[in-house]
């Protein structure tokens, strides 16, 4: 398998990034090495192998339907680059 | 000062050899006359702050072992009030409006917080070359890496900037850095540390560990960050025992096993000597050394760089410029802004991991790459098993080298074999520890433990028997 940069571009696009020319190149070749390496996975036997998702193989602990936290919302939005009465405020997207 | 352990330093504390005002600055002397560049935030303000509350608590006659011990947190951890970076540019201006449980835990014990220390962007590294606020310096030779990610924590105490550090390991982030930088460093099992407000890399691998001079303070230290909390789904529910309990217990009929596989060809041959060396140390003491197969861990390098990237892919997309954290400027729409955010705010190496883990998630490419990778991680932990059940301890090396030039590994592949032998005890989410054992090219060499679920009093217990027998730990570097 060999990425080309048009697909290394798409890659980029699903990730929410931007590379330039020589980023992208030098990505390509990165990504299309590491692949290679990633690659001998597929000749190790794993049929009738469960898929490890968790390390002690615990199941997700559950808790109760009920509120646990109290509002912070001032204190969080506090950190935020810009916000207004209570609302995150992003640059204008529809003019 | 600088050199003592943290039982020294609390014996001080408590005869009033010194107080614990003058303790806290003499370290943040040493860290501003370092030129290790190991912190990114120095809270000294509010470290003297701290320091003169633990006097009068001290005074008081309410002091713990810990109380007023001078420690460098890694700035992975959410700390109130103090700017929290994970070394990266789209942290730069974050300021955490709450603590990290294991920070909690640090303050409840009185411990008092130098500053934030350096380290690769995210966690993502092993030569702390991947932060924004620039490389660290390994303490015993400056034009040396000394090993990511928490390469400012292990340089802040080899360096003697702190009297312990806190660090992470996701790959070995904790181990590696510490037996580049001669000191100790213990990762506990996954799931024994609180992974609340410690900023997510990878979920189902990171985990949290203290980093120190010895092993009887790593037992310290671990017997504060352990514990279940109810704030981390991923915490274990699990009994946290004294881990300074057993420290002097004998290690006489000892099972070692030494995996072939972490002795084959790439390890450098001084290091592999000095490994051997302390094996004879440890059989000296009674120990059986029986040679083991690991036969699954030569795959541990491409399982961890899909399982990694894809949960890092996954965690870092709430870092969009929009909620907090960095936002470019002059966009032209929310695309744009996406876009452009996490374009200026991640460094490379952060970039090609979320490139990885998108592509690797992406429809068609989830089964042949994550689900594979998870089922070979299954083998990892299955091999580990059965080598339990035949000894009590892996011993082998950490790294296959000693710490090499800054800026000598320029390709991403070759950078990645530095964690050949750390990687799966993290895939498998078992405790490791490093503790020096010798030196090769004048740098520090750490022999790894590897121990069963829930054995960290059992490897706190073999490491300390070998810090009794040796001084390997006790070096320091000339000039810091």
């Amino acid at each position: 398998m060999s990425l080309s940069e048009e697909q290394v571009s798409q890659i980029t696009y699903l990730a929410r990034l931007s590379l330039n020319e020589a980023q992208l190149k030098d990505n390509t070749q990165d990504l299309n090495a590491i692949f290679s390496l990633v690659e001998q996975l597929a000749n190790i036997e794993t049929d009738g192998i469960e898929p490890m998702s968790h390390p002690l193989h615990m199941s997700q602990r559950l808790r109760e339907d009920i509120v646990a936290e109290q509002d912070q919302s001032v204190l969080f939005q506090s950190v935020a680059p810009k916000t207004s009465n209570g609302y995150y405020l992003v640059p204008t997207v529809i003019e | 000062m600088h050199t003592k352990t943290i039982v020294e330093l609390a014996q001080g504390l408590k005869d009033k050899d010194f107080s614990c005002v003058e303790l806290t600055q003499h370290y943040l002397n040493r860290i501003d006359q370092s030129n290790l560049n190991a912190f990114i935030t120095v809270t000294d303000e509010l470290a003297l702050v701290q320091a003169q509350a633990v006097d009068n608590k001290i005074a008081s006659g309410n002091a713990n072992i810990l109380t007023g011990i001078p420690y460098a947190h890694k700035d992975i951890f959410c700390t109130k009030g103090v700017k929290t970076s994970a070394g990266s540019k789209m942290l730069d201006t974050f300021v955490s409006p709450y603590d990290a449980t294991v920070s909690q835990k640090l303050n409840q014990a009185d411990l008092v917080m130098l500053g934030k220390t350096n380290m690769d962007e995210f966690a993502m590294g092993s030569s702390n070359e991947n932060s924004f606020y620039g490389t660290v310096k390994n303490p015993w030779n400056r034009l040396k890496i000394p090993g990511g990610s928490s390469g400012g924590s292990a340089a802040s105490v080899a360096g003697g900037l702190s009297c312990f550090a806190t660090g992470t390991d996701t790959g070995g982030s904790i181990r590696q850095p510490a037996s580049l930088c001669g000191i100790t460093g213990l990762k506990p099992t996954y799931g024994r540390i609180s992974r609340y407000g410690m900023i997510a890399y990878a979920s189902s691998l990171d985990q949290a560990g203290p980093m120190t001079k010895t092993a009887q303070d790593a037992a310290i230290v671990l017997n504060v960050m352990a514990g279940f909390d109810d704030k981390d789904s991923t915490s274990a529910e699990q009994k946290v025992p004294d881990y300074t309990t057993h420290l002097n217990d004998s290690i006489k009929g000892l099972t070692i096993g030494l995996p072939k596989e972490f002795f084959s060809s790439g390890l450098d041959d001084e290091v592999a000597d000095n490994i051997m060396v302390a094996v004879k140390e440890f059989e000296a003491m009674g120990a059986i050394v029986k040679e083991v197969s690991l036969p699954n861990s030569t795959h541990a390098i491409p399982a961890y760089y899909i399982v990694a990237p894809c949960e890092c892919s996954s965690n870092l997309s709430r870092l969009d410029g929009v909620r907090y954290g960095y936002r470019a400027k002059n966009v032209k729409n929310l695309e744009d802004l996406y876009l452009r955010s996490r374009s200026e705010g991640f460094g490379e190496e952060v970039k090609r991991r979320i490139m990885i883990g998108t592509y690797a998630l992406s429809a068609g490419y989830y089964d042949a790459y994550y689900l594979k990778a998870q089922k070979v991680r299954h083998l990892i932990s299955d091999d580990f098993k059965k080598v339990f059940e035949q000894v009590d301890v892996i011993m082998g090396p950490v790294s296959p080298t000693t710490a090499f030039d800054l800026g000598s590994v320029k390709d991403p592949v070759s950078m990645y074999l530095a964690d050949i032998y750390t990687l799966s005890a993290n895939l498998a989410g078992l405790p490791g520890m490093s503790i020096p054992a010798g030196f090769a090219q004048k740098l520090p060499v750490g022999l790894q433990l590897i121990g069963n679920y829930w054995s960290e009093s059992k490897l706190l217990n073999i490491a300390h028997q070998f810090q009794l027998q040796t001084d390997w730990h006790l070096k320091t570097p000339q000039e810091c």
